[in-house]
């Protein structure tokens, strides 16, 4: 009975597969088929041409871009996992089991508010006149304001606020799936906290380590947002290239084969920590 | 309403790498309790999902007073089953939960409380028809999950294990209620379990299944006194087997504990394997069926009875003896077995 | 030794969610500023940035066009997501495994190439921009998440339920309608809240897909290239509020609902 009702699970999943196929695998298809058109003199030359990748791999304002969005989201997601991971430890293990799903609650609270306003709130508080300068100066610590809006230094920042928030949730999760007695194992054993947490405690929270690095990683590197708003837009990133591309040179088929580019280092960071990205207890 | 007959005829059901049921035939009489019985493991659930039309067999037939109903869905089968888990729809009162057959049905709103009402007290839950199912027992569960299955009068009732879940105590209050609806509604129960005491208390036909063929089929009287095989003698209660070989006038088997009378004449001179349940072995007996000396290795008080290993030689023979019998350990008994208690039966000791 | 443990955490914990808290606050708090700029020093409490979010036409179209792209996205991704979790897990079709991968691809991909994606195959097919191609975007980013969370909401226990509703004469509709969605009923709200809440603050498939009809986080950022006031704040201190009213509200109905159906 099981087994002549396989068709009607092809009707139930039909229609999910069916708006996947339209809305996401053409698109896709025509991604790829408008990297191989040109854009000559206004209009679309649509003979297929591998142009747009050697204009890629010869073009050193592209190769540029891509260094610095390699270089803006590998200071982010170092950061923001050694940021997230003491505090997932501190959550997991130093709260009390009955405040922890609140106080997981509160980190992921600026994911609540819009992220194009949140954007611009961290401008103004990095600004000439914003929160930090004016407090830096009400303190005396500085003469003059600092330079801090529109920088790398703010792109990083911005990203790390929100990204702390992800890392977080996935170390603790992993955490949490330590079981209970293997670190009491270790100190019966002879072992000293700090061992204890080096030999066993952080080796098995990896996974988590890793879901959240790679999380960060991809969401990161297609921003446009943020390096646009806080970065000020003044560091070329792929996502500022691409966008630039549509919007002011109207050369689609160019920023279609940087889209791609962008799908194939996110497969490629896939596909080298595939067998790290589970959450799952390893036996 | 009476209940129907089935006729099983060759079933077969084939999962990859495993045969679950293998050439099943068997005839459940209209109106009776039968109750399959087996290990786990050895086609008993699979029968039961085959005859409440969850599982199509790989060959075979099922009828149901005479009607064909081997590939017809469980919705138009004239069977409900009662779920092992009771699968009660826990977004519904119990009320709403009883009712859903005659929902399906089409049966008017009014006419259906009515009949929820009477299905509720047959159970004895008359007052619970607006309670929610998180809100009651395990054995509460369990009568509504029947009243649900009864009350759109199937001709055919299937029970996959229902007393499984509950504690001793619960279970033989829920064996006497099974048996009084059974009294009360007339329909054929099909009960499947592994469990031989529940077998004898509530079935008038057993069926013993074993590796997916019928082991053994009769009433509890039957398979207990007469096992066809040294798996129901064993699986049917306690059992001494032993080789042995028919007597020249086939009335007696000799074996290694000495000559005893057999139920039935066998064959002389053949090897057979004997059943000798151990409360037919009596004390202090001489003359035919005498077994001879033996020594007590283990003796074990359980209210009723004795349950005594006595052992001699590298022989073990299991006796069960009276309360006023008195056994100790290391005493020297005097065995012997009651004429023409044992039991020819098919098969070996493994 | 372990009291100076004890206040390092909580020192740092301290830091960390002053660090994470801090541009909300500074949001919130300067919503209700008097003055122009939402900068120190606090001028208020005044309700003046308020009154002038909802006076601002261009804002409150965009706020609604967000609500009915919203709740119209969601609602299909859930569907969807739905449909095919309960097609996957109770019918077992063959190539079961490819086809859970082919719905959760769209999540390894960027929303830049998925709405760059959209828009020109839009434009190929002529079909211009609009909010109906931005609700088609976000139906698309949301499906995979709504799967995946119904997915696993399919217990096994659950397909007795709807044997035993076969058993009594239901057909299919009834056994989805009245048995499969009342015990997912958690599993629908949280995927249709989810979805909403991402869609509500979506920028970049939006600002491919739309043209003059704007959503909300599009609308923002237009006003703020223009000049910068505390009118932002408090749209975004709204959008804040409305997340809260959301999720609020999925934490209470999941709980009414699983008080309701509990199991033993």
């Amino acid at each position: 009975m099981i087994n002549r009702r396989s068709w009607q699970g092809w009707v139930l999943v039909g229609p999910a597969l069916l708006v996947t196929l339209v809305l996401f695998a053409a698109p896709m298809v025509m991604v790829i088929l408008t990297s191989l058109y040109r854009r000559t003199g206004g209009t679309t030359n649509r003979t297929l041409s591998l142009d747009n990748y050697l204009r890629l791999a010869t073009d050193a304002t592209i190769h540029q871009a891509l260094l610095n969005s390699l270089e803006v989201v590998g200071l982010t997601v170092i950061f923001s996992t050694l940021v997230a991971y003491p505090l997932a430890y501190i959550i997991a293990f130093r709260v009390p089991a009955k405040w922890q799903a609140l106080v997981l609650l509160l980190t992921v609270v600026p994911f609540w508010t819009s992220y194009v306003v949140r954007s611009y709130s961290w401008l103004l508080v990095l600004a000439k006149n914003g929160v930090i300068n004016q407090t830096l100066q009400s303190w005396n610590l500085i003469g003059e304001p600092l330079t801090l809006a529109n920088t790398r230094f703010a792109t990083v920042l911005a990203f790390v606020h929100f990204f702390v928030m992800v890392s977080t949730l996935t170390i603790y999760a992993s955490l949490r799936q330590i079981p209970r007695n293997l670190p009491l194992a270790a100190r019966d054993l002879g072992a000293s906290p700090f061992y204890v947490f080096a030999r066993v405690t952080l080796p098995l929270s990896i996974p988590g380590v890793t879901v959240g690095a790679f999380l960060t990683f991809v969401l990161a590197i297609g921003d446009y947002i943020t390096p646009q708003i806080v970065g000020g837009g003044n560091e070329l990133l792929l996502p500022q290239l691409l966008m630039l591309q549509v919007s002011r040179r109207g050369d689609f088929p160019l920023a279609a084969a940087m889209a791609l580019v962008l799908l194939v280092i996110v497969a490629a960071v896939y596909a080298v920590s595939a067998k790290n990205l589970t959450l799952e207890r390893k036996r | 309403m009476t209940g129907a007959g089935i006729d099983v005829k060759n079933l077969v059901k084939q999962y990859p790498g495993q045969r679950a049921l293998d050439g099943v035939s068997l005839t459940i009489d209209p109106g009776s309790y039968t109750v399959i019985l087996g290990p786990s493991g050895s086609g008993k659930t699979t029968l039961l999902a085959i005859l409440g039309g969850f599982v199509e067999p790989t060959s075979g037939k099922v009828t149901v007073d005479g009607q064909d109903v081997t590939s017809v869905a469980p919705s138009r089968r004239p069977t409900t089953t009662v779920f092992q888990d009771y699968a009660l729809f826990p977004h519904m009162t119990v009320g709403q939960n009883v009712g859903f057959g005659l929902e399906m049905q089409r049966v008017g709103k009014k006419d259906r409380m009515s009949q929820v009402s009477e299905a509720l007290e047959m159970v004895g839950l008359a007052h619970t028809k607006d309670r929610h199912i998180a809100d009651l027992s395990g054995g509460q569960r369990q009568r509504i999950a029947l009243a649900r299955a009864l009350i759109v009068k199937p001709r055919v009732l299937l029970l996959d294990e229902p007393l499984g879940a509950l504690d001793v105590k619960l279970r033989r209050h829920m064996q006497d209620e099974l048996t009084r609806i059974h009294d009360t509604v007339g329909t054929t129960f099909v009960h499947v379990t592994h469990d031989q005491e529940e077998a004898m208390s509530l079935a008038d036909t057993i069926v013993i299944v074993r590796d997916g063929r019928v082991d053994d089929i009769g009433s509890p009287e039957q398979v207990y006194l007469n096992p066809i095989s040294a798996f129901s003698a064993q699986f049917m209660g306690d059992s001494n087997l032993i080789e042995g070989t028919i007597t020249d006038d086939g009335n007696a088997a000799d074996t290694a504990w000495g000559r005893v009378g057999v139920s039935t004449p066998g064959n002389p001179h053949d090897s057979v394997t004997v059943s000798i349940r151990p409360e037919h072995i009596e004390m202090g007996a001489t003359g035919p069926g005498n077994l001879g000396e033996w020594i007590v290795a283990e003796s074990h008080f359980l209210g009723q009875r004795y349950r005594v290993i006595a052992r001699r030689d590298n022989q073990e023979i299991l006796v069960s003896l009276p309360q006023s019998s008195s056994v100790q350990q290391g005493q020297s008994v005097l065995l012997g077995v009651a004429p023409e208690m044992a039991r020819i039966v098919k098969g070996d000791l493994s | 030794m372990k009291l100076l443990r004890g206040s390092i955490s909580w020192i740092y914990a301290l830091l960390v969610f002053g660090f994470i808290l801090m541009p909300v606050a500074s949001l919130v708090v300067f919503s209700f500023q008097a003055t122009n700029l939402p900068l120190p020093p606090f001028t208020g409490p005044s309700l003046r940035w308020y009154e002038e979010l909802f006076a601002d036409s261009g804002m409150v179209e965009a706020l609604r066009n967000s609500l009915v792209v919203g709740v119209v996205s969601a609602f299909f991704s859930t569907a969807l997501g739905f449909l095919s979790a309960y097609g996957l897990a109770r019918y077992r079709p063959a190539g079961a495994r490819a086809i859970r991968a082919a719905i959760m691809t769209p999540l390894g991909v960027s929303y830049l190439v998925i709405g760059f994606g959209l828009a020109i195959t839009a434009n190929e097919l002529a079909l211009g921009r609009s909010l109906v191609l931005v609700t088609l975007g976000h139906i698309i980013i949301n499906l995979p998440l709504a799967f995946a969370i119904l997915l696993s909401q399919m217990r096994d226990e659950d397909e007795t339920l709807e044997k035993a509703a076969r058993d009594l004469g239901a057909n299919e509709w009834v056994v989805i309608t009245r048995i499969a969605i009342p015990v997912v009923v958690p599993g629908l709200l949280a995927a249709f809240l989810l979805s909403f809440t991402l869609s509500w603050d979506e920028f970049l498939i939006a600002f491919f897909l739309a043209d003059f009809d704007v959503t909300l986080p599009i609308e923002i950022w237009s006003q703020l290239r223009t000049g910068l006031d505390a009118k932002t704040n408090a749209a975004g201190t709204l959008v804040f509020a409305i997340s809260v009213v959301a999720l609020t509200l999925a934490y209470v109905l999941n709980r009414a609902v699983q008080q309701r159906s509990r199991r033993a």
